[in-house]
């Protein structure tokens, strides 16, 4: 069951991926763009990341993406707009895809994931997410713990288990981001106000 | 999850960023090229999540893949402002037009 | 708990009972789940359309429809949708052809699938999560999308205005809409919606919306902003009949249009479900020697009707705040597409910020005080566990006890207010 929704979701978030490079239609990217994101969300949901798989389906395709459609309507010349790339540069392009991606999938090979985890697991104990005590898989129990380790604490790690010292949160990132955000607000706001069009005959 | 390993969604995740490279690298519409730079967010984004669950990331997989998505949202959002514009000065949103500070 | 509705209970029943294998028995689940969608899919739509036309009759001193199935036009809506699905389907040369047969899609499925978080009455839910509220948010956000495509792929200016209209809109709105709906999230220091159902227990001035004076503001800009995520009036820009022909969907006809019709009734009914469950008691009638005498009862048979009973309240209560929707979109003016943005991003935001930002204090400087009843809410009880255990542990441990204890506290808390179980 499970291998089959990972073959459906990959392969669909794969295939709408290579549709956005393929595709010259602005619109269609991004239609293309949300299939992609929208199945890679379902992945998350295969690996147990329902509150990432949930933050991803309402900020990414949601949020994000309707912005830059919002953003292909506002600046859209023609009904339809497509500028196409030269066929040149395409298969340059593709060719040096392709190198890449073998490239990064031969590494991803070459390592051997499960002697890593053995290792890993001899110097710092179980994952955090298997200990007992910690139902992380049960209910999808990710939320509770997302939010408390945002804020500083962390269940995942100190639950169930003594330490000298709490495990370190994210509370400084948290705050940071939320400043981030602020000055992406003013930024984007002052970025694109509304300013005099350069056009010749209205030029002073 | 029986029979997928790590490497299945380490394979996607290359995909998408693979993907995205090549979008920013031969599009020539601005909004295009943004889109580009969220396919290779989310395809970090797979490898991270696929890494909390297969790795020993925990939870702090899962963080960071919602800090990325939080940035790619800020991400947009400027360089769509940015893409707006350079639109209100050019009257296009094709990058190869951006060519003023060439030597 | 175990939801009723969920495929592993289904499948597990099926699996059981009738001994059939595994992928058949989720088979099986999957269209159980699929017909009962279907079911509240179509209904509340069926339902709507025949009030929406009664309703604005009335308003108008019209009848409203009188003809179809006797006296008061039962049958409108069916002989409605059986003249949609006769027309033929077709497509402006000027649209995109793709991308305006899938629009009506996303549409639909995204409106359909947001009810597969809904608890109808305790424990009668398909998919019972820790982010069930986040998770139906954001799928029904994705209604936006399959909007905004239809109106670019169209071809036509009326088509392209509204869909910039609806993306505008929308993008502001989630906003608030976000902010109000955690504010009952907090009190009950959860997002499944089941739990927050289940906490607003006995009274009804145990409901979250009389909990304080903030909530009950809250409630109403909540309502006010799942008028315009809906795009109801006074909010419908997206297909402002008298200035963009049909906006969005000038260029649909036949089935595809009915799509876009069937999902707004659908989400209507499921924005008003979720601020019944949210504010507004849940499947709780508000009188517990009601509630308790079915909850409390031995026999199973009880509880079961008890359930039903809840359901009957969800819905009534659901139903109310449909009608309610309708009544504002045949008694008020359509705004101006500036004045929306203007309510939303000058008073909705701030708003709902400075409701969120007093809930927030009402929860922390007069934990357990309500302003009508005596229980407080979950968030409270948690943080006063949480306190008293930090008081009894000592020194340099209660850091990392104060977790532990919160977690305890909230997972005992959870289990004792479904106590009927």
């Amino acid at each position: 069951m499970g291998t089959a929704l990972f073959t459906v979701f990959a392969t669909v978030a794969c295939g709408a991926a290579l549709a956005v490079v393929l595709s010259q239609n602005v619109v269609r990217m991004a239609f293309y763009l949300v299939i992609s994101l929208g199945s890679t969300a379902g992945l998350f949901f295969l690996l147990n990341a329902d509150f990432v798989g949930a933050t991803q389906l309402l900020i990414y395709v949601g949020g994000t993406v309707v912005l830059l459609v919002f953003g292909v309507m506002l600046t859209a010349s023609g009904p339809f707009l497509t500028i196409k790339s030269s066929p040149g540069d395409l298969v340059q392009a593709g060719v040096v895809g392709g190198l890449f991606l073998g490239l990064v999938a031969f590494t991803v090979l070459q390592v051997d994931w499960e002697a890593n985890a053995v290792k890993l697991e001899r110097r710092y104990g179980a994952t955090s997410l298997e200990r007992p005590g910690y139902n992380q898989h049960g209910e999808g129990h990710t939320t509770r713990s997302l939010g408390a380790a945002l804020l500083g604490a962390r269940f995942d790690k100190d639950l169930g288990r003594h330490r000298e010292q709490p495990s370190t949160g994210y509370l400084l990132p948290f705050e940071i981001v939320s400043i981030h955000l602020l000055v992406v607000l003013i930024g984007a706001a002052y970025l694109a106000r509304a300013k005099r069009r350069v056009s010749p005959s209205r030029d002073a | 999850m029986e029979g997928v390993g790590i490497n299945g969604y380490l394979g996607v995740g290359a995909v998408l960023f693979v993907c995205g490279v090549v979008c920013m690298a031969t599009k020539r519409n601005g909004i295009g090229v943004l889109m580009g730079v969220e396919l290779v967010l989310n395809g970090a984004n797979v490898n991270f999540v696929a890494f909390s669950r297969f790795g020993h990331l925990g939870l702090d997989g899962q963080v960071a893949a919602l800090f990325v998505i939080v940035m790619a949202a800020a991400e947009a959002a400027v360089a769509l402002a940015i893409v707006l514009s350079f639109y209100n000065n050019h009257l296009t949103v094709d990058v190869d037009r951006a060519d003023e500070l060439r030597g | 708990m175990m939801p009723l509705l969920a495929a592993e209970t289904i499948s597990g029943y099926l699996s059981k009972e009738w001994e059939l294998p595994e992928v058949w028995a989720l088979v099986a689940a999957a269209v159980v789940h699929v017909a009962l969608l279907g079911a509240f899919f179509g209904l509340p739509a069926l339902v709507g359309i025949w009030a929406e036309r009664k309703v604005a009759g009335r308003i108008q001193d019209r009848l409203g429809p009188t003809r179809v199935g006797g006296r008061f036009g039962w049958l409108q809506s069916v002989a409605d949708g059986l003249k949609l699905i006769q027309k033929e389907d077709l497509w402006p040369t000027a649209a995109d052809a793709m991308l305006f047969r899938v629009a009506p899609y996303i549409v639909v499925i995204s409106s359909f699938s947001a009810f597969l978080f809904l608890p109808f009455s305790d424990t009668w839910v398909a998919i019972s999560l820790d982010v069930g509220l986040f998770l139906a948010l954001a799928i029904l956000s994705l209604e936006v999308l399959g909007i905004i495509l239809a109106g670019y792929s169209s071809g036509s200016k009326w088509s392209l205005f509204g869909g910039m209209r609806e993306a505008a809109q929308m993008v502001s709105y989630e906003v608030p809409l976000g902010i109000t709906a955690v504010i009952p999230v907090m009190i009950a220091g959860s997002m499944n919606l089941n739990e927050i159902g289940s906490m607003q227990s006995g009274w009804f001035w145990n409901w979250f919306v009389f909990r304080d004076p903030f909530t009950l503001l809250a409630f109403f800009v909540f309502f006010t902003v799942t008028l315009a995520s809906n795009k109801r009036a006074p909010f419908d820009l997206a297909e402002a009949e008298s200035e963009l022909v049909g906006g969005f969907h000038t260029e649909y006809s036949g089935m595809r249009w009915s799509f876009f019709f069937l999902a707004e009734y659908a989400s209507m009914y499921f924005v008003s479900a979720l601020a019944v469950l949210l504010f507004l008691g849940g499947w709780w009638t508000g009188l517990p020697f009601i509630d308790d005498f079915f909850r409390t009862s031995d026999s199973v048979a009880m509880q079961y009707l008890g359930r039903v009973l809840g359901f009957a309240v969800l819905m009534i209560k659901a139903s109310k705040l449909v009608f309610l929707q309708i009544w504002i979109r045949w008694s008020l003016p359509r705004l101006r597409i500036d004045q929306v943005m203007t309510t939303c991003l000058k008073y909705l935001v701030p708003i709902s910020c400075f409701l969120f930002l007093g809930a927030t204090a009402w929860s922390l400087f007069l934990p357990g005080r309500v302003l009508m009843g005596t229980q407080p809410g979950l968030g409270g009880r948690v943080a006063d566990a949480a306190l008293v255990e930090l008081n009894e542990s000592s020194g340099s441990e209660a850091a990392f006890v104060a977790p532990d204890a919160v977690d305890v506290a909230a997972s005992s808390l959870t289990f004792s207010s479904k106590g009927g179980e």
